[in-house]
């Protein structure tokens, strides 16, 4: 099967001299479920933000869908993020206005402009939005204001929101990195099941091993910005991990 | 020998014979250091005030005098005289529209440009708007209205002008930055789903600061109707006209009167303020 996203030797160099990101490339097949490993400040971030252009990087290219994003109009950036849903680990909902509205912001990059900005979305989209958050467990919720939720709610409405912009893509940064186990595992469970039925492929930055290898069809690890594992899970040895969370990086 | 220095210097006794030589030495905690400028400026400005009561000829009998004199001119005022009570109320509902107009007009300026201003959406054009904004509002308010009394003639016109000029210009400071203080993620989150700036500001950024904005517009026009009231004394109309007309011709009671308007208009809105802030407070 064709790759749906072409990482090639993808850099970020932030003006500080610390280079984020070095060289980092890998395919990406249509329904994959991809989880990167590693320390914090390893680049894990900066990679998901390189691939959607929130960070623009210093070198490389990434193509998907067939369009190399490097030389990208801004306008064409914008086509690329829409077929991308992302997830954060801070949720980044609007906290004030409806959890319905924040799933249709999913519907922004599709609309107008001026229909976009003042919020009016199609009835078709709206009744989407709706089914999208039935479908997450959601629909008590609908009217509710965004602050009015618990944090795994409010993360439900992040995988709403990016599902609404009916993506092929998810890149989802330490969905669950401010969740207990338990609330995670629900969390983690929406996420795989979702991307499985309908064919979404997924890169999922973790903090955690064992989580990654309990849902992704893929490992990538990162430690200093470069790529040093890419693989099966079953592939992932002790001393990979090891060798992946190694030393500290403020040791060297 | 002060007791507590001895004390010190058995402690550095100790240590020497306590520890191997090369440790002998704590490294000492660094003292704080004063900075010559604070220092420089409590000498400067003791000294400064001085100069100035000698420098302005500031004369203790002219006060003990026009202490005494304040007092008469107090007692003169009373009571009040309601002879002219219709032109001051006029003049002082003049006032109020004036305020409440300027004010209108100087929050729909800041609303586009408060926008135009924040540096995480515009981060070169921001800088500009905001330097020009921070070089009006050095103008007062008072000197706007003389000018544009000069640009359009006297009246309530210039008035609307002078408040809408300064409070866009304040407004302009305030909204940027509760532009400025909306989470990063937000405008991530926003920006990842493909939309576009226009969507991003109204969409993203209006319902995080919209409160904000409302609560920074009725603290303005508060401090608006006050400076409305005076805008009047430079001949930009409304109730400071009546007053500084009235002092002008010794008509002290109908002064007092005028006065009392203001008082009256001034306080009712401060507590309307502070009834809407505690309202938004408890939400």
């Amino acid at each position: 099967m064709a790759a749906i996203l072409q990482v090639e030797r993808l850099s970020k160099k932030y003006s500080d001299g610390t280079a984020a990101l070095s060289d980092v490339s890998f395919e990406l097949e249509p329904g994959e479920f991809a989880a990167v490993i590693g320390l914090s400040g390893a680049g894990k971030s900066t990679l998901l933000r390189c691939i959607n252009r929130l960070v623009e990087p210093t070198g490389g290219d990434v193509s998907f869908g067939g369009v190399r994003s490097a030389k990208a109009s801004a306008h064409e950036v914008r086509l690329l993020r829409r077929q991308m849903g992302m997830i954060f680990q801070g949720y980044n909902l609007i906290q004030r206005v409806s959890v319905l509205r924040n799933v249709l912001h999913g519907r922004l990059g599709y609309v107008g402009p001026v229909r976009g900005a003042l919020g009016l979305f199609s009835k078709q989209d709206v009744e989407e939005a709706k089914s999208i958050l039935k479908r997450l467990g959601l629909e008590q919720q609908t009217y509710k204001r965004a602050d009015e939720l618990s944090g795994g709610q409010q993360q439900r409405v992040g995988i709403a929101r990016a599902l609404c912009q009916r993506p092929k893509l998810i890149l989802a940064d330490e969905p669950i990195a401010s969740l207990d186990p338990v609330t995670a595992k629900i969390i983690m469970d929406n996420l795989h099941r979702i991307c499985r039925e309908d064919g979404i492929a997924c890169i999922v930055n973790l903090h955690q091993v064992e989580v990654a290898k309990t849902y992704a069809t893929r490992i990538i690890g990162m430690r200093k910005g470069k790529m040093v594992f890419d693989g099966r899970p079953e592939d992932l040895t002790d001393r990979m991990i090891s060798h992946i969370y190694g030393e500290s990086p403020d040791k060297e | 020998m002060k007791p507590e220095l001895a004390t010190e210097m058995a402690n550095d006794l100790s240590y020497e014979t306590a520890l191997p030589l090369h440790l002998a030495e704590p490294p000492q905690p660094s003292k704080p250091r004063r900075d010559p400028w604070l220092v420089g400026a409590a000498w400067f400005f003791p000294l400064f005030f001085i100069f100035s009561l000698w420098q302005l000829n500031f004369d203790y009998s002219q006060l003990a005098h026009g202490t005494g004199k304040m007092f008469q001119l107090f007692a003169q005022m009373f009571p009040p005289s309601l002879v002219d009570w219709r032109p001051v109320l006029e003049a002082a509902l003049q006032s109020l529209q004036v305020a409440l107009v300027g004010t209108a007009i100087g929050v729909a300026v800041a609303a586009v440009f408060g926008f135009l201003a924040a540096v995480n959406l515009f981060p070169r054009l921001g800088l500009l708007i905001k330097g020009v904004a921070a070089f009006v509002r050095t103008i007062p308010t008072l000197v706007w209205a003389l000018m544009f009394i000069v640009a359009v003639g006297m009246g309530p016109v210039p008035g609307i002008l002078a408040i809408a000029t300064h409070a866009g210009a304040s407004l302009i400071k305030m909204f940027s930055q509760s532009i400025e203080e909306v989470d990063e993620g937000v405008h991530e989150a926003i920006k990842a789903t493909g939309a576009g700036k226009l969507q991003i500001v109204f969409q993203g950024f209006l319902p995080c600061v919209i409160t904000y904005f409302i609560s920074w517009s009725v603290f303005r026009l508060e401090a608006d109707i006050g400076e409305s009231a005076i805008l009047g004394v430079v001949g930009a109309g409304g109730i400071g006209y009546q007053i500084s007309n009235n002092m002008r011709s010794y008509l002290l009671p109908e002064t007092c009167f005028a006065a009392l308007v203001v008082f009256v208009l001034v306080f009712s809105v401060e507590l309307l303020s502070n009834w809407y802030k505690n309202k938004m407070n408890l939400k």
